[in-house]
């Protein structure tokens, strides 16, 4: 019986140290050009990139995993992958209940959408669609316009398609390419300065993975491996 | 997929729609028809197993037993699906991990609540972070196939308690003036003629529980509803090959026809098994049947 014990100990303990080096990387898959499924239904774009490269740096074997942004918080602090890296924005709100690396992108500008020919609009008066629990949401509240919120960044942009709102916000990195595909939709020229950067959530008792992530994104930061990625894919300004 | 697929810019027509069909995107949508029928393959079964169960324990005549049952009828009916499906599926998969967690790591001194995070030692995690992804995927699946078989099982239970009681009772007397025991009359007697009265409300629980696969998204399995969405959406030829406008609409017609196609079929086939099970019953159908064979 003992011995039984002993090897079951040494089992797990041998187990443990064979698998700490696997990390599970959460993320929407729907975002382009932070994340998003290639033709091949792959995690592609900024973040697939950056975070191949961080866990080569930081010696880890990574896994991505995709995961509906509206639960992308609860299934981290419970377990089900160890990090969110899905464009997400460094809020006062989420940093009480997970903890943020430090920012890998400056933080971008977000931008209006809106048909092409009402580029008059009066933001402050409209109704604006904006992705449910982003930042984007929290300010178009706070401004007092009218807010519509969807599960979806797809159909915030069907939204002002179809008139159900007057125009989007979300970032500019994605409204951009879209605004220069359509002819029917238009960006207008006022910005908004929101948030603090995207980052990578993790759980607030993980501090070691943090830091090992931290280090990373600093290395990347110091060998100018980061602006590059900032710049191909074109997310904002670089560092 | 095809050998002139590999420069989609210059095609058009059919040859281009031939290679956007055959995508990498659009083989994990053909996929996902199965993943959804492989549920209910199982589900249905279970649900139906777990509803007898449930049935059987509501009328029993020992106590304990039939509060039991009647307890399960009442919590799961009366909880509302989404709910349920977000809550116990959580709870489930901790459950199973922080019983893992007891057995695998004993000596573990930190709490397993830390604020807002649930932490078990690596070796208690269900799947291990270790394991590939199809085994993570698989592991959904069956958090998914309980979830949907406690619930639908509920309902069957009720569907079933109700049918056994519809039996008539003259049927039960006259096995128990043979000499059969409670037991023999239950099985040899009740249950060959209860489905008659349990199919149309089994067969309404088939329908909902068609539709209700969507909620397999919840669970972070990817169904048919999740990649139409996806694959639906507008996209942008810096991102794809294949940039297309929102084409959600024709996506999700075509759900439509699977559905309604489904369910069609399931109708036919109830419509069958309800002639069949009509037979030699005290019930006008049953009636009906006889009147037909002797004319």
């Amino acid at each position: 019986m003992k011995n039984l014990i002993l090897t079951t100990a040494a089992l797990a303990l041998s187990a443990g140290f064979a698998m700490a080096d696997t990390v599970r990387l959460g993320t929407e898959g729907a975002y382009p050009p932070f994340n998003f499924l290639n033709d091949d239904g792959e995690v592609d774009g900024f973040e697939r990139e950056l975070g191949d490269e961080l866990c080569a740096r930081a010696e880890l074997t990574c896994e991505w995993v995709t995961n509906d942004w509206d639960s992308i918080i609860p299934n981290l602090v419970s377990g089900n992958y160890d990090a969110i890296i899905a464009g997400m924005s460094i809020t006062d709100e989420r940093e009480e209940v997970i903890d943020f690396t430090q920012n890998y992108t400056q933080p971008d500008p977000s931008a209006y959408m809106v048909l092409a020919g009402n580029e008059g609009l009066d933001v402050t008066d409209a109704v604006i669609a904006a992705q449910t629990n982003t930042i984007q949401a929290a300010f178009v509240a706070d401004m007092g316009a009218q807010l519509v919120e969807f599960a979806t960044p797809d159909e915030t942009i069907s939204a002002v398609r179809s008139g159900e709102a007057d125009a989007v916000l979300a970032d500019k990195s994605y409204l951009a390419p879209i605004a220069e595909e359509n002819a029917d939709l238009s960006l207008l020229d006022r910005d908004e300065l929101i948030g603090g950067g995207i980052g990578m959530g993790l759980r607030e008792s993980d501090e070691e993975l943090r830091e090992t992530f931290d280090a990373a994104i600093q290395s990347m930061k110091d060998d100018g491996s980061l602006n590059e990625l900032i710049e191909k894919w074109d997310v904002g300004e670089t560092f | 997929m095809f050998s002139y697929c590999t420069d989609p810019d210059t095609l058009s027509g059919l040859t281009w729609l031939s290679c956007y069909l055959t995508t990498g995107k659009h083989m994990a949508l053909y996929g996902s028809f199965g993943t959804v029928l492989l549920l209910l393959a199982i589900t249905a079964p279970t649900a139906l197993a777990l509803g007898f169960v449930g049935a059987s324990a509501a009328r029993s005549h020992i106590a304990p037993l039939s509060w039991l049952g009647k307890f399960y009828i009442a919590i799961v009916r009366g909880v509302p699906d989404i709910a349920f499906f977000l809550f116990f599926v959580i709870a489930l998969d901790q459950g199973i991990e922080y019983l893992r967690h007891k057995l695998r790591c004993p000596d573990w001194s930190e709490p397993i609540r830390q604020g807002n995070d649930f932490v078990v030692c690596s070796a208690a995690k269900m799947p291990l972070s270790t394991a590939p992804q199809w085994l993570h995927e698989i592991y959904g699946f069956g958090l998914a196939v309980v979830t949907f078989a406690i619930v639908f099982g509920a309902f069957a239970a009720n569907v079933l308690f109700g049918a056994m009681r519809a039996v008539p009772r003259a049927q039960i007397e006259t096995a128990e003036a043979y000499g059969m025991s409670r037991r023999q009359a239950f099985w040899r007697v009740l249950v060959p003629q209860m489905w008659i009265y349990a199919l149309p409300g089994l067969s309404n629980l088939w329908m909902v529980l068609i539709k209700a696969t969507p909620l397999l998204f919840l669970l972070g399995v990817e169904d048919i509803v999740y990649w139409a969405r996806e694959l639906g959406g507008a996209k942008t030829a810096r991102f794809t090959s294949y940039p297309h406008p929102d084409w959600r609409m024709w996506y999700f017609l075509a759900l439509l026809v699977f559905y309604l196609v489904f369910t069609r079929v399931s109708e036919v086939a109830l419509e069958r098994l309800t002639r069949r099970l009509s037979r030699g019953q005290a019930t006008a159908a049953g009636e009906a049947l006889r009147k037909a064979a002797t004319t």
